[in-house]
This record gives C-alpha cells, structure tokens and sequence, in this order.
C-alpha cells in the first residue's frame, strides 16, 4: 500500500538579510492511511515550517513530498490544515465561518450547507449557529474551527498545536473530544506538538525531531492495551510514563552541545 | 478643528444593566448605576451650562458696552442677522453649496482612499517605492496647493471639491494602508491553508476586517474635507460659506462672519454625527 504521505530527505532554510537559518535537515519519513502521527520537538526547531512544506505554503529547498505517491501539488485540497489559533472571523456567524474553506473552493452548494449544518448539530453547535465567535468557549471555537476544515473532506488532516491557545483544563477536554472525532472520522493526521503527553495520549506514532536544523532524531511507535484507547484514558494508562520518559530522553540527549550556543 | 471628536459615545457604549434584564440586581448595583447616571447628568448639565453663560455674558458685555458691538458682535445680532437671511433665503445657497463640495469631496477622499490603499496592498513594491511621495504629499501643508489649483482649474466648485479631497486623501490612503497591512498575517495564511489566493485574503479578511478603520478614517476625513473646502471657497467662490467669511471680514460685517463659523460649527457637528449613526448601524448588524 502507497502510504498516504511521503516526505523524503527535505531541506529548508529561511532567509534573511541577516543570514540563512537552516531549519529542516535530511527530513523523511511517512505516514499511512488512517494513522495519526504526532511530531514533537524543541520549540523553535522547525515543526510549523514543517507543515507549511507539507501544505505546499512553501517550497522544500531540497527533496521530495509525495502525496498518495505523486509529487505534492501547489495547494492541494486533499489536504486540511488546522492552525494553533481558531482565527474564526468576528464579522461572520458561526455558520458562515464554518462555510468559509467552501466559498473559497467554490464548492458552496446545498449538499455542503447541509453537510455543515449536519456537523454543526453532531458536534453540538447547532445552537451556536448563529452566534458571533465571540460568544464561545476556547474549546467550542475551536470544534467549530475543525468543522470549518474538515468541511472540505480532506484526506489528511495537518495540526499545528490546535490546543495550545486553551488553558490547561480545557486543553485536556478538547483534546480528548477532538481526537476521538478525528478518529473517528478515519481521517489521516499530523500533529505538530510541543507538549509531550498530548503527543503520546493521541498519536500511532510519535516523530522525534532534533534542534536547528532539525532532523528526525527518532520515531516512537506508540500502542496502548485498552478496551476504550481515547486520549484520557490513555493517559491514566502506566504504559504513559513509559513512553512520556522516552521521548523526554530523546530530546535531551543533545541537550549540552545546542546548537543555539554556536551564534 | 475636529474638536468635537470626545463626544462620549465611548460612555453611551458601556451602559451597563442593558445585559440582563430578568436578572434581579443587587443593591450596590442599584446604588453604582444611580451614580453613574447622576454623573453623567452633571457632566452633560455643564456642557450646556458652559455655552449658556458664555452667550449671557458675551450679550451682556456687548449690551453695557464693555466690549465694541461692532467688532466683537453679540449672540442677538447674530441670531437677527441669521433671520434676515432665511428671510430672503440667501443663507440657504451658502450653506448648501458648502455643504455640497465638502460631501462630494468626502466622498472622493472615501472611495479613492480605499481603492489607493488597496492598491497599495496588492503590490508591496509599489507601496515601498510610493512611500516617501505619499509622505511628503501629506506634509505639505495644502492651503499652498489652493493657489495653484485656482490656476490650473478656474475659480469653479471642481477647485473647492479638489482642495478639499487634498487635505484628507493623502493621509487617508496612509492610514487605510496601515491598518490593511497590520491584518494578523495568522488570518492570511488560513486563507492560504483553505486554498485561498490573495484576492480572497483581501475580500474574505482585509476588507471586512478593516471596516472599523474605514469608519474612523471617515470621521477624521469628513473634517479635514471641511477644513480644505473652507480654504478653497476663501480663494475661489462666489458663494458658501467660506467665501461668506473672507467677504464679510473685507466689509466688516462682523455679524455675517460670526454667523457663519457658528453654522460651520453646526455643519461639521451634523456631519461628523451622520457618520457616527453610520457607525452604529454597522456595530448593530455585527
């Protein structure tokens, strides 16, 4: 089977009138149907940048992406990207945020008002909308946000820190209730994280990135023996710390020599 | 000039109590909305308390002969005067004809600022290399370009209308384009991840996003139209008011000069509150 995303040996560095930064290094790796991964690293070392290449925002300098096997398109609607904010539009309702990516995509046909409003009703926004952003919780705006993206069906789904905005109880719930919707959907996702145990309570796999440049120091398969594996129950799970002390490790291991002292 | 800006609609805004109804209130709340309102009916008491002694003491000053009637004039002789015009209806052409150049000038500034702005949006080149022209152009103090516009054009309303549209455009186009480019570029690149172009980051984000700039560019503008309007019809009219005030001063009719800058007063005040009904349509419907 093709996996559905293919990253081989990407490079990427930024330029200013300072210098070049060099953020990615010799990345690879891939992900297949139906399979939720999360990347994790120190901050700053690249992961954003990296799904902007992955979202074709951007040009890898050197490698290749494939996408079901084919070189990645400029945009491709096959693919969703959900931000760290909700950026939901204070000047539009609720309902027309979420119909935003298909007046966009020209797609804004009866069958996907009624799809959204389906959506709206299952992931108990119906009442909602109406309502101006303003008026939602963090967690509601960003349910909203994920129906606004996966009204435009896509293959897979890119995360960049969706949950970090929200405070940390609420970060819990959302996270829980979003990811058992992605599951639930069968969509194919990619996480990009800073916050190691939502790395581990949602994802298959677990990419390990190194500093700038960054490069895939490791990949970390993840499995539970759960009778229900959600996101919270995983976290009650012993098998948690296992895994969270894993990853810590892996990111510290380069801790005395960081490339940040070398400026 | 635009003094009336601190009107105290901020105040009216954050009426508390209005939120919800059926709520039973407490009796401090009681207590520190009583307050409040009291002190917004002093506060509007000395507003007019203000302007009523000043009108009984210049009267009266005029009346004792403390001050010189003739050149210091007197509410009384102003409000005669403003009859005898209506009487013959002369006044009306005044201030209909300045009342017209400044909105059609307002209304130039208004759509050739957004659509400049926008231009300026589109093309981050043009805007790097225009820069230093536009900010030169809004330097300029323009009661210079009056003169040579007399020249070029003719002592004709196009004049008037283009040395009002001179005062606002410039800073105008400076300050749409600002607030444009301020738009958080997070909101940009969603547009960018639902497979939007630029043209949808404009229509979908930078325009609806900007509204709140637009309109209080529009007050700062309809102003500073007034002002250039003013400065043509001193130059170049045979009517409005502008012209009313450089005649009447030549002729020292003090009383036709002190009545007009109250109806420009007046005039600037009803402007400045049309665009704020303006305003609040717009907060209603969003």
């Amino acid at each position: 089977m093709t996996p559905i995303l293919e990253l081989k040996h990407i490079d990427y560095s930024y330029h200013t009138p300072d210098g070049e930064t060099k953020a990615l290094s010799d990345i690879s790796f891939c992900l297949t149907k139906g399979e939720f991964v999360s990347v994790v690293g120190p901050s700053g070392c690249g992961k954003s940048t990296l799904l902007s290449l992955i979202d074709g925002l951007m040009k890898p300098d050197k490698g290749t992406l494939l996408l079901n096997g084919s070189p990645l398109t400029e945009n491709s609607d096959r693919i969703g990207y959900m931000l760290q904010h909700d950026h939901l539009f204070e000047w539009r309702s609720i309902y027309r945020n979420v119909l935003l990516g298909a007046e966009i995509s020209r797609k804004l046909t009866p069958e996907t008002k009624r799809r959204a409003k389906e959506m709206l009703e299952q992931y108990g926004l119906k009442q909602f909308a109406r309502s101006r952003p303003s008026e939602l919780s963090g967690g509601m705006r960003q349910r909203a946000a994920l129906i606004r993206t996966l009204l435009l069906e896509p293959e897979l789904l890119l995360l960049d820190e969706p949950f970090s905005a929200l405070d940390y109880q609420t970060r819990l719930t959302v996270s829980d209730d979003i990811g058992q919707i992605i599951r639930r959907s069968g969509k194919t996702a990619l996480l990009v994280t800073h916050d190691l145990s939502e790395a581990v309570s949602l994802a298959d796999r677990v990419v390990i990135l190194t500093r700038r440049p960054a490069s895939v120091a490791r990949i970390l398969p993840i499995s539970f023996d759960l009778e229900e594996d959600t996101p919270l129950a995983r976290r009650n799970a012993p098998e948690f710390k296992t895994y969270f002390n894993e990853i810590w490790k892996e990111l510290n291991r380069d801790e005395p020599t960081g490339p940040e002292r070398t400026k | 000039m635009n003094r009336q800006v601190p009107n105290g609609q901020n105040k009216n805004r954050a009426l508390p109590g209005k939120k919800s109804p059926d709520f039973h209130q407490s009796d401090s709340q009681t207590q520190f909305l009583k307050k409040l309102r009291r002190h917004r009916y002093a506060v509007q008491c000395a507003r007019v308390l203000i302007l009523v002694l000043f009108l009984i003491l210049w009267e009266g000053c005029a009346r004792r002969g403390i001050i010189d009637s003739f050149i210091f004039c007197s509410p009384s002789r102003i409000a005669l005067c403003f009859r005898d015009m209506v009487a013959d209806r002369s006044i009306f052409l005044h201030i209909g004809v300045t009342l017209y150049e400044t909105v059609v000038s307002f209304l130039l500034v208004t759509v050739c600022g957004i659509f400049a702005a926008v231009l300026l949006w589109c093309s981050r080149g043009l805007s790097e290399v225009l820069e230093p022209y536009l900010v030169v152009l809004n330097s300029l103090p323009k009661s210079a370009l009056a003169p040579l516009l007399i020249v070029w054009l003719g002592a004709t309303p196009t004049t008037i209308i283009v040395a009002g549209m001179s005062v606002a455009i410039f800073g105008s186009i400076m300050n749409l384009y600002t607030s444009f480019a301020a738009v958080d570029k997070e909101k940009l690149k969603l547009i960018f991840t639902l497979h939007g172009n630029r043209r949808h980051a404009l229509f979908k984000v930078v325009l609806p996003g900007s509204v709140p700039a637009v309109i209080s560019n529009m007050k700062v503008n309809i102003g500073l139209c007034l002002v250039g309007v003013v400065i043509g019809e001193f130059l170049a009219a045979r009517s409005g008011l502008g012209y009313l005030i450089i005649y009447s001063s030549q002729v020292f009719k003090m009383d036709w000069l002190l009545m007009s800058i109250v109806l420009l007063c007046i005039m600037a005040m009803g402007l400045y509150a049309v665009i704020g009904v303006v305003e609040k349509i717009y907060r209603k419907r969003f």
